[in-house]
């Protein structure tokens, strides 16, 4: 068991004791407005049950989860009344309805989780699902404090004006926000990845989905306010659908990467590169290419770039010993990069991926940074994997002396910082 | 406009005659006109915003339809009014193909049209009362009756077109049309509902505007997965197109086999799921080629008993390579077991009878199939019939009599229409042609 780190274990500390003491107080209250609750209670449940597989790093994994729990926090009216239910029964509420929908994946998760072929992901299995749940009830809980101080206080002095709808909408973007800076922090802690990227990309997110979400949460927060709970029904229809896409589409995404790794492995098999060898190079420029804050597009194309680096030795009729490019002349490192950038533009995937594969052999001032990137832990893993105990030292020296014009020096110096930090979680497992 | 036939011309005329009749009660109603002039431009915005980048990635071009706007104005305004809306945007919508002009005005008279229908229904039914209330559930039943008339009317206009422009025949223009189009339909029919209500609340137009966020990225998020689809089928081939650079007699080879075997599956009854993985199991059977060296594949004359003992290692390589792909299951043994032979004498593990894998056993005899019907450098393609003959001849030993009788009523049934030719620039069955932008969309 890999020790957690001590933010990590502050916020689902926090999220725990929140949703035990919200729950306490509403088990001794009694439920205020037990259909309200029971129907957004209800479609929590159902977000988070339909919710996608894969990451949940950046972008929301179940929106209607999500949209349905800030729908609740908001809730000032329904059909015309105030609600009368307060913050901790919405942190309770949303609580046991999101780790009830989250049950079948408990259960499920008994063995290993497999994913792809290809790792990469901060935080997996129970650990993802715990930071999962946390985020959700500090959320909420947030977002419903705000909420419940503005409605208390009047804040605004026309509630139920134009200008609610603004306000509240201001109201799930500051929410948003934190949520996001939450993850981010809770992803730097887990993988040591750079902070900057990382919420860069959460923000991101933001605009597609998590506007979706918030739109949502507020327009069923003013829908049941005037149509009551029908409004709920209707209006998550839409919602379901895109979760259900979302699913779909986090599916054949990873089949696709699946495919890719396949078609790397067809110059293993075929015997013109050593077995592993794509998988490793994907998965050292993938921690390098986070080192130097890469965006999350830019990321995949590296990482099917890295897998199909050595595709064009296919083409050649007599394999290169051991398929070390790094070592042969410039002229034929060069035909072999063409010549799998050829077999690359077939593939369908981004033509950006193939403009790394065709330009991996150029000196580097002349390469895109996926390219540099690439060529760099290739050579180092060449010459890396045979040579003992020391290789990988004598190989980042080997980069060193070829900064001048091969390997960027940047690169080289973040791929040494990589290997380090490789280095130092190797020792902390065994010590 | 002089590609259009003369008698889609005319329809289109009538469209626009109707549609002008539809507009023509405007000055007879009650007109909010600032809500008629800011749904408007909320349509024909939404039109145009298919055409910016949206997080760094191109909207999708099939997203140009955007109902819930028009919906929302058949709800909340008289017909003619709620025709009206439709009209701007339509004209200024994008058009990929050629002639434009036709095409948006045919476009705008469509829409006029079917919202018009939608809202008369919806009126008659008392749905504006129950929108101003708001009266639910009630409010349901005419916003559901108006979102069928509009997909009724969309659907029986569009067919018309298609016969009289695109000349489809007529028993196919209307096949599948509305079913397809009603789940859609329906939904953009509750966002409009919802836009309508919150419209009429305090919280104001507003309100109702942010319903179509979400709806926007429920729409992104279906395109984009198909994009995804398209880039993996794109892969697949890809895998297969470098097994056809190897082995220079093989073009195209593969997937006429997964082709041969979606027949057979079918003849048998399969599920479409497993016919799905069969075709997977026949296009790629042999990807394990990519491990076996070049020359022993190109070799003329015959292989020496060690280079045979290398070319039959490829089932076991191809087996290696697709491990990885989850999605795969029961293809992959069909791909490792497509050169058993009933009688036990196959390669790799001289399974026998039952125990070859159902897959393996259509896959062999999809093979075998292609392998006589198409030419080949040291022989000429021999006819369907004697192929069938020879398969014929050697079921019960080679092949599995069930399969090769599944094959034999499937073409007797069908017939044989190779879908890749010989030089390999045929339609690819279900991949799409490469005229398409394939691109690896990464989601953000």
């Amino acid at each position: 068991m890999r020790r957690r780190p001590s933010l990590v274990v502050l916020v689902h500390a926090a999220a725990l004791c929140l949703a035990l003491a919200a729950l306490a107080h509403t088990l001794r209250h009694g439920l205020d407005e037990p259909a309200a609750a029971l129907a957004l209670g209800l479609l929590v449940v159902a977000g988070e049950l339909s919710r996608r597989p894969g990451d949940g790093a950046s972008r929301e994994p179940a929106p209607l989860g999500a949209a349905g729990a800030l729908a609740y926090a908001l809730l000032g009216q329904n059909t015309g009344e105030p609600t009368r239910h307060g913050v901790l029964q919405t942190v309770a509420v949303v609580a046991v309805a999101a780790l009830a929908g989250a049950l079948p994946r408990l259960v499920a998760r008994r063995g290993p989780a497999v994913h792809g072929s290809v790792p990469g992901h901060p935080a997996r299995g129970r650990d993802s699902l715990a930071d999962h749940l946390a985020r959700r009830v500090l959320a909420v809980a947030l977002a419903a404090l705000c909420f419940r101080l503005l409605y208390h206080r009047g804040a605004v002095p026309e509630w139920h004006g134009p200008s609610y709808v603004p306000l509240l909408a201001g109201l799930l973007l500051l929410t948003a926000v934190c949520d996001a800076v939450l993850g981010a922090l809770l992803v730097r802690v887990r993988t040591g990845w750079p902070l900057g990227p990382l919420l860069r990309d959460g923000l991101r997110a933001l605009l597609g989905v998590g506007s979706a979400v918030c739109a949502t949460g507020v327009v069923m927060s003013v829908a049941v306010a005037v149509a009551g709970l029908w409004a709920l029904p209707v209006f998550s229809l839409p919602l379901l659908l895109a979760q259900l896409s979302f699913r779909r589409y986090a599916t054949v995404r990873t089949i696709y990467r699946q495919t890719i790794a396949s078609l790397a492995r067809a110059t293993e098999i075929a015997g013109y590169t050593p077995p592993g060898h794509a998988r490793r190079v994907a998965v050292l420029s993938l921690a390098v290419g986070r080192e130097l804050g890469l965006t999350e597009p830019e990321l995949t194309v590296l990482e099917y770039a890295a897998l199909m680096h050595d595709i064009g030795q296919l083409s050649l009729v007599d394999p290169v010993p051991a398929g070390a490019t790094a070592a042969l002349p410039a002229a034929q490192q060069r035909r072999i990069a063409l010549l799998g950038g050829a077999v690359v533009r077939q593939t369908g995937v981004d033509a950006e991926v193939a403009v790394v594969v065709e330009r991996q052999a150029e000196p580097y001032r002349e390469q895109p940074v996926g390219a540099r990137i690439v060529r760099a832990v290739n050579a180092y893993e060449e010459h890396a994997r045979d040579a003992g105990p020391d290789g990988p030292l004598r190989a980042v020296e080997r980069l060193r002396r070829g900064t001048a014009r091969d390997y960027q020096p940047e690169i080289v110096e973040s791929l040494a910082r990589v290997l380090a930090r490789g280095r130092e979680a190797a020792d902390g497992c065994h010590g | 406009m002089r590609s259009v036939p003369a008698w889609a011309r005319v329809y289109i005329a009538c469209a626009v005659l109707a549609a002008l009749s539809c507009l023509a009660a405007l000055p007879d109603v009650r007109v909010t006109w600032w809500a008629v002039g800011l749904l408007a431009a909320l349509y024909a915005g939404c039109e145009q915003i298919t055409r910016c980048p949206f997080l760094g990635h191109r909207a999708p071009e099939g997203m140009s339809t955007f109902f819930p706007v028009l919906l929302a104005g058949a709800f909340l305004l008289p017909p003619p009014a709620a025709a009206l809306v439709a009209v701007p945007g339509a004209l200024i919508s994008r058009v990929e193909q050629r002639p434009r002009w036709p095409r948006r005005l045919w476009r705008a008279a469509l829409l006029a049209v079917a919202v018009w229908a939608a809202s008369r229904v919806h009126g008659a039914l008392g749905g504006r009362d129950a929108v101003a209330g708001p009266d639910f559930p009630y409010a349901l039943l005419p916003a559901g009756a108006a979102a069928l008339v509009f997909c009724t009317v969309l659907t029986a206009l569009d067919g018309g077109i298609a016969v009289l422009a695109e000349r489809v025949p007529a028993r196919h223009a209307w096949r599948g049309l509305f079913a397809r189009r009603l789940a859609p339909v329906t939904v953009h029919g509750l966002a409009g509902l919802m836009m309508a209500v919150l419209w009429r609340s305090p919280y104001g137009p507003a309100a109702a505007l942010l319903v179509l966020l979400p709806m926007y990225v429920s729409c992104w998020v279906f395109a984009q997965y198909h994009r995804e689809r398209a880039a993996h089928q794109a892969t697949i081939r890809a895998l297969v197109q470098a097994v056809d650079i190897k082995d220079g007699y093989t073009r195209g080879h593969s997937e006429r086999v997964g082709q041969a075997s979606v027949m057979i599956a079918r003849e048998l009854g399969m599920t479409d799921e497993r016919v799905e993985l069969v075709r997977f199991a026949g296009i790629l059977h042999d990807v394990g080629k990519l491990g076996v060296p070049t020359r022993l594949l190109r070799k003329d004359g015959p292989l020496t008993p060690e280079e045979r003992r290398i070319v039959e290692l490829h089932p076991e390589y191809g087996h290696e390579m697709v491990r990885g792909i989850g999605f795969l299951g029961e293809a992959r043994s069909a791909i490792l077991h497509h050169h058993e032979r009933l009688d036990g004498s196959g390669y790799p593990y001289g399974l026998a009878g039952d125990r070859i894998p159902e897959p393996a056993r259509i896959v062999a005899v999809a093979d075998a199939f292609d392998a006589m019907t198409s030419t080949r450098s040291y022989r000429r393609a021999r006819p369907v019939a004697a192929a069938l003959a020879e398969l014929g001849r050697c079921a019960g030993t080679q092949f599995d009599p069930v399969m090769v009788g599944a094959l034999v009523r499937a073409l007797e049934r069908h017939g044989w229409h190779p879908v890749v030719t010989a030089d390999g620039h045929g339609p690819r069955g279900n991949v799409p042609p490469r005229s398409v932008p394939l691109r690896a969309e990464t989601g953000s």
